[in-house]
């Protein structure tokens, strides 16, 4: 496939996510078909085989995590996607892959849930995916973007810190990101995966060295207590490294609406009808939403008189943003479950309520 | 006396095994089976291309016991994270070591998927009718009868449901290439049972696809007896149920024999 890279292009928000993988030098791409995130393994199974890669559709997505645990032990840039439910499935896999630090990349398209819920855009997948979601001490690095370009460059990256910090990474989109088509330019440059650093710790046959192993079971609890520690010196090591998080009109802000994802996209359109009506509103928007960016956002928290949290949930995201806001602050939660997206007047009058509220 | 110099290594570790003590109870035949697996992989020179896969059972710690790179996967998990490393390096030898809750209980879907996709891994199957690791609970292959912790008066049909002949569901799909029951209750079985294995091996080096050998085992511990009257006891029950036999062989396997 020609692909016009380095000038604006209509690209799909899954298809996005889809190239970025390839870009990034992901070989290996195993998936079970879930709605609303069809088109990335349609994308995987067309364009995979042009880079001499792998595409399997699996039994399940119970499989499909098992297989990219066993593809990126064997030291290939792996990558799985589904929705929702379909995460839920794979969060067995998801702890043992963390716990025996192997790389790869995992893309949510959520959706509204619980349990069968619907195919509508939502952030209810918000506490399993930055509170860990399967059993055991760890966590999953997780991204959130807001546009198809976002998704191809923040699942691009997403490889790259999967592979520096030997942990998973998540990606997070909703059905209305992973449907919508926008504008996007693909960079010129695309990663080479026998370019990458080698991976002192891939089981990819004993050839002239020791025989390595990829475990999670510690039988010893002082053993299991170090690796959970070291699991933990590496988030803290990407707290301090790996906070990303954008602002818009917080300058003169006397209001902070919080919100990721769709949600912020909803949110600033609020913020410039709320400015137009003479309400002092910024934007805090989170992209990496563990790590949480505690020290920007508690930055803001001073500066302002209130935060308004706008969720596509109901109060998920709040619970973070209480804890980086740590009383500094009132903390309102406008949150929209079961794949309802708020319209921007929605939001503008939560804005105002809020406003009313901290002025009495 | 002649002098040593003329003395001759006739029996010895094979390199595919670590030098280490294995946790298996005594009369537990998994260590038979591990050094059939060790010998094969001397026999074919696999150790340096080799990445195995062990289970949650009581061959949990599989990945002690070999030379080769190893990998420790979910309970039930082994066929689908075997998949992942043959797929993306075909050049390798890829096998899992599985017990029967393992493979044919909650990991029974992967298995199938496995098989039906002829998908190139070779998996040992250890058939010993019961769920050692946990406290001797009812497997998905014990038999009618058969007393276990969690069917005290032994496994009623009715409400335990049936056993589960893992060989011959498997052989109703087109992707195996090699499929065989064997049993290791004595020295000509035990021979069998490593011929087997190496047939299953060159299945995956010939590139015909799946294979696996299901090896029925005993467990002295949790069945609750003797080494030795476990032996007979399997001899008596379950080869009666579990026939030893060659299912599925690949036309080109055949040949290369």
């Amino acid at each position: 496939m020609t692909l016009a890279r380095g000038e604006r292009m209509l690209m799909r928000g899954n298809e996005a996510i889809g190239q970025a993988a390839l870009d990034a030098g992901c070989r290996a791409y195993f998936g079970y078909p879930i709605t609303p995130q069809n088109q990335i393994p349609d994308y995987m199974a067309a364009h995979m085989p042009e880079v001499g890669g792998v595409f399997l559709q699996a039994e399940s997505e119970v499989a499909a995590i098992n297989m990219v645990y066993g593809a990126a032990a064997a030291g290939v840039r792996t990558m799985t996607t589904s929705s929702s439910p379909g995460i839920s499935l794979m969060q067995e896999g998801i702890s043992y892959i963390a716990q025996s630090e192997v790389p790869c990349v995992i893309v949510n398209i959520m959706r509204g849930g619980s349990g069968l819920g619907n195919i509508a855009p939502a952030q209810s997948d918000y506490f399993q995916a930055v509170k860990g979601g399967g059993h055991g001490d760890y966590r999953t690095l997780v991204f959130a973007a807001w546009s198809v370009q976002e998704l191809y460059d923040l699942t691009r990256e997403a490889f790259d810190i999967a592979d520096r910090y030997r942990s998973p990474v998540m990606v997070l989109g909703d059905a209305l990101l992973g449907q919508m088509m926008e504008p996007i330019v693909l960079p010129e440059e695309v990663v080479d995966p026998d370019a990458l650093p080698p991976k002192p710790w891939a089981t990819d046959g004993a050839k002239g060295r020791p025989r390595r192993i990829v475990n999670s079971l510690y039988i010893e609890p002082l053993d299991l207590e170090r690796m959970n520690r070291q699991l933990q010196a590496r988030y803290d090591e990407a707290a301090e490294r790996e906070v990303r998080c954008a602002t818009e009109h917080l300058e003169d802000a006397k209001l902070a609406l919080v919100a990721y994802g769709t949600a912020a996209r909803v949110g600033i359109s609020a913020i410039e009808q709320a400015r137009a009506a003479g309400i002092p509103a910024g934007l805090f928007r989170p992209i990496s939403l563990y790590p949480f960016p505690n020290r920007e956002l508690a930055r803001v928290a001073e500066q302002v008189d209130a935060i308004l949290v706008a969720e596509m949930s109901l109060g998920q995201l709040v619970e973070d943003v209480r804890l980086a806001v740590d009383g500094s602050c009132p903390v309102h939660l406008y949150g929209r479950p079961g794949g309802v997206v708020p319209t921007p007047a929605e939001v503008v009058e939560q804005i105002e309520r809020v406003m009313a509220d901290t002025r009495g | 006396m002649e002098a040593d110099t003329e003395t001759q290594v006739l029996f010895e570790r094979p390199q595919a095994m670590q030098p280490v003590r294995m946790h298996y109870c005594p009369g537990c035949t998994h260590g038979i089976v591990h050094r059939l697996l060790a010998e094969v992989m001397d026999e074919f020179d696999l150790v340096e291309r080799s990445v195995g896969v062990a289970p949650v059972g009581c061959a949990v710690f599989a990945y002690e016991y070999f030379t080769c790179d190893m990998l420790e996967a979910a309970h039930g998990r082994a066929p689908a994270m075997a998949t992942g490393v043959k797929r993306v390096r075909p050049d390798l030898f890829v096998f899992a070591y599985q017990g029967d809750g393992d493979l044919a209980s909650i990991g029974i879907a992967e298995t199938i998927h496995a098989a039906a996709r002829g998908e190139n891994i070779s998996i040992i199957f250890i058939n010993n009718a019961v769920f050692g690791m946990t406290g001797g609970q009812m497997a998905p292959t014990t038999l009618p009868g058969m007393r276990t912790s969690t069917t005290p008066e032994g496994r009623d049909l009715k409400l335990a449901g049936n056993p589960m002949r893992v060989c011959e569901l498997l052989a109703a799909l087109d992707g195996p290439a090699y499929l065989a029951r064997v049993a290791v209750t004595n020295p000509r079985r035990v021979r069998e049972a490593k011929r087997a294995i190496r047939r299953a091996f060159q299945a995956q080096l010939d590139e015909l696809g799946f294979s696996l050998v299901e090896v029925l085992s005993t467990c002295p511990t949790r069945w609750g007896m003797p080494p030795l009257d476990a032996l007979k006891w399997l001899d008596d029950n379950m080869v009666p149920y579990y026939p030893i036999k060659e299912f599925v062989v690949a036309e080109g396997l055949a040949e290369a024999e």
